[in-house]
């Protein structure tokens, strides 16, 4: 069983839904993310998504953008992300870390080499939001041999017969993007979103956990997300935000990510369910 | 992805339908003023005193530039779709005044995405969109050019995609776009074809046009690429020369990558990170290129070379006054080569140049390169 299947069994044996939080990797800088990282566990996130900095985030909003493009400019590399990732499975061994990637960065360094290098650093899983499940069959193969979750996300234009396709080759969670649209803050997460939700979760039937993001920033977004059948919410432009006004006074940032996911963790669950 | 999939489906019902091809027709004949010329260029043969030089005059198709033939297809196929909505990206701004152009014709609501910096650089075609109805949204992420523009027009797409059609400007971005840009943009090689028979009575030895993404290029070689006999010679931005760094040559000097939903060339660094890229002509400043250009490359069917932006100036002077024609600073690389090329040829042999816009556009770039204050 991989690292995340434990942690939902786990969560699931406590009637809870996980919190699946984001960061940037070098945001500000790539000394800080271990502490970031840790400071958002210690205040209840159950996994841990790592965002490998490219130069075009094509599926990403401005708060994620601006993050990328301050981790660039403060030297960050894709391939650090390992090491922060080894630094944060050292300290907190049972929480799985999952890399959020475009695909070039893995291409440049060859998929083989990318997924050996990341099982060793520890890495439980891996989402790449532009590689459609289409071309993914020798990617999955691959996944699949070095141990790695291969996580696939599904939208609101998703088809039932695409959903399918994806579904067959997704381990770990399933990613579901709540909205039409990028990554970032919304001010409400709509009845389209949950009925998204609910429908998603009784065609998934359990047989991969449900992570909903995109959007999702505030305590009452993620009561309504678990109760309409969420295992999983992602949330990640909330996060960033903190780190974005607090970059001068990274122990500032650090006590209000985890003051954020102590507030986030809490209706993650699942008392009506 | 799903918008995708329908957009690849509608194409492939509507590209045949005899009503889409009818329609398609009257614009391109009556709106865009097509076929276009290809002009025997006399003069400029007789400097370079080799094979004879033809002109494919797309610098005389509405808009001036051969960005009409896509932009009038696409816009169609989104009619029939039934989408209210169109967005685009520009660099330049060409693509953008003939997306604008192409939905003013055809009654639909046009909005545009321009890095910020170009917005500065190309404030007459911004002035056009605006005339021509089309807003212009500044993007001011990444590098502030082109492919930020795309960014952004892909996270506008997905946020309102049951609205809205993305009208690509260049044979660049995911499946299907780069068929479809090839695909309207082909009437310049067929006309090419059909006009070199009746003029000359045999294919040229030779075509020549400039890359970017490549769609002028692409539209110009695709009817050819069966007939080997002919040379297909994409012209690629050298900027301040390849060894410097500062160019937009991504056959010449990228690497395999994906970017923007493309498996191609693309210029970048060791981690992947997709690089600035320079050129005197903003519509060649592009750091990927179109994946059937990298296909052809591949199988060398097409070669690519580069041409610096002084070169590319020197053209530009030389066109202008040697045949009265101001070409657009990207055809100008395309003019640069193919004149040396010809030197170097037959008398009794031939060379096309497809001359992709008008220069115009330019004059304001050259000025300054010339230190002429207008």
């Amino acid at each position: 069983m991989t690292a995340i299947s434990k942690t939902f069994n786990q969560l699931e044996k406590r009637k809870e839904a996980a919190l699946i939080a984001y960061l940037t990797v070098g945001d500000p800088q790539l000394k800080y993310t271990p502490r970031l990282a840790a400071a958002l566990i210690e205040g209840g996130a159950d996994i841990i998504e790592l965002g490998i900095p490219f130069s075009d985030p094509i599926a990403d909003g401005p708060t994620i953008q601006a993050a990328v493009a301050r981790s660039l400019r403060g030297g960050a590399r894709p391939m650090d992300a390992l090491d922060v990732a080894r630094k944060i499975r050292e300290r907190y061994n049972s929480t799985p870390v999952v890399l959020m990637t475009y695909l070039n960065p893995i291409f440049r360094v060859g998929l083989e080499k990318f997924l050996s290098q990341s099982k060793s650093a520890g890495i439980s899983g891996i989402i790449v939001p532009d590689l459609p499940v289409e071309e993914s069959a020798d990617y999955k193969k691959q996944c699949s041999a070095a141990g790695v979750d291969s996580i696939f996300l599904a939208s609101p234009s998703t088809n039932p017969q695409r959903l399918k396709r994806i579904l067959d080759q997704t381990s770990g969670y399933l990613y579901l993007i709540s909205l039409y649209g990028v990554t970032g803050v919304r001010t409400n997460v709509s009845d389209d979103a949950v009925n998204m939700v609910r429908r998603y979760s009784s065609m998934i039937g359990g047989s991969v956990p449900l992570g909903v993001g995109f959007g999702i920033s505030k305590a009452a977004h993620v009561k309504r997300i678990v109760e309409a059948g969420a295992d999983g919410v992602i949330v990640g432009s909330a996060f960033v935000k903190v780190i974005e006004a607090n970059a001068r006074n990274l122990t500032r940032a650090a006590s209000k990510l985890k003051g954020l996911a102590q507030e986030l963790k809490k209706p993650t669950t699942k008392l009506s369910r | 992805m799903s918008a995708l999939i329908d957009l690849e489906r509608e194409y492939s019902r509507l590209k045949d339908d005899p009503e889409f091809r009818t329609q398609l027709g009257f614009y391109l004949r009556e709106f865009v003023g097509r076929p276009t010329p290809l002009y025997y260029a006399a003069n400029l043969t007789r400097k370079a005193n080799g094979a004879k030089i033809y002109i494919k005059r797309e610098d005389l198709a509405h808009g001036g530039a051969h960005k009409i033939n896509n932009t009038i297809g696409q816009a169609l196929l989104a009619k029939k779709m039934d989408k209210e909505r169109i967005i685009a990206e520009t660099g330049a701004g060409q693509h953008g005044v003939a997306s604008a152009i192409a939905c003013a014709a055809l009654g639909l609501k046009c909005e545009v995405y321009m890095g910020s910096e170009d917005v500065e650089r190309q404030k007459l075609n911004v002035f056009r969109m605006d005339l021509l109805g089309t807003k212009v949204h500044p993007v001011r992420s990444g590098s502030k050019t082109l492919k930020d523009a795309i960014n952004e027009s892909f996270r506008d797409w997905v946020a309102n995609v049951e609205s809205t059609y993305y009208l690509l400007g260049s044979v660049v971005g995911p499946h299907p776009y780069p068929t479809i840009v090839r695909d309207f943009q082909s009437v310049i090689g067929r006309e090419i074809k059909e006009q070199i028979l009746r003029l000359e009575g045999r294919l040229p030895d030779a075509v020549v046009a400039c890359v970017g993404g490549g769609s002028n290029s692409i539209g110009a070689f695709y009817p050819f690429i069966n007939d080997e006999q002919v040379a297909l010679i994409g012209v690629e931005a050298g900027g301040l020369g390849l060894e410097t760094g500062k160019h937009a040559a991504t056959l010449c000097a990228g690497e395999e990558g994906v970017f923007h939903g493309m498996l191609t060339y693309v210029l970048q660094d060791a981690d992947g990170q997709v690089q600035p890229t320079h050129s005197i002509s903003a519509g060649l400043d592009y750091p990927g290129v179109g994946p059937e250009h990298a296909y052809l490359k591949a199988t060398k069917r097409a070669t690519y070379t580069s041409v610096t932006d002084q070169q590319a100036l020197d053209a530009f002077m030389e066109l202008s006054k040697a045949e009265g024609i101001i070409p657009a600073l990207e055809s100008a690389h395309a003019v640069h080569y193919a004149m040396t090329l010809a030197s170097g040829m037959a008398k009794d042999q031939i060379v096309v140049i497809n001359l992709s816009g008008r220069g115009d556009k330019d004059v304001n770039v050259v000025a300054e390169k010339l230190g002429v204050k207008i």
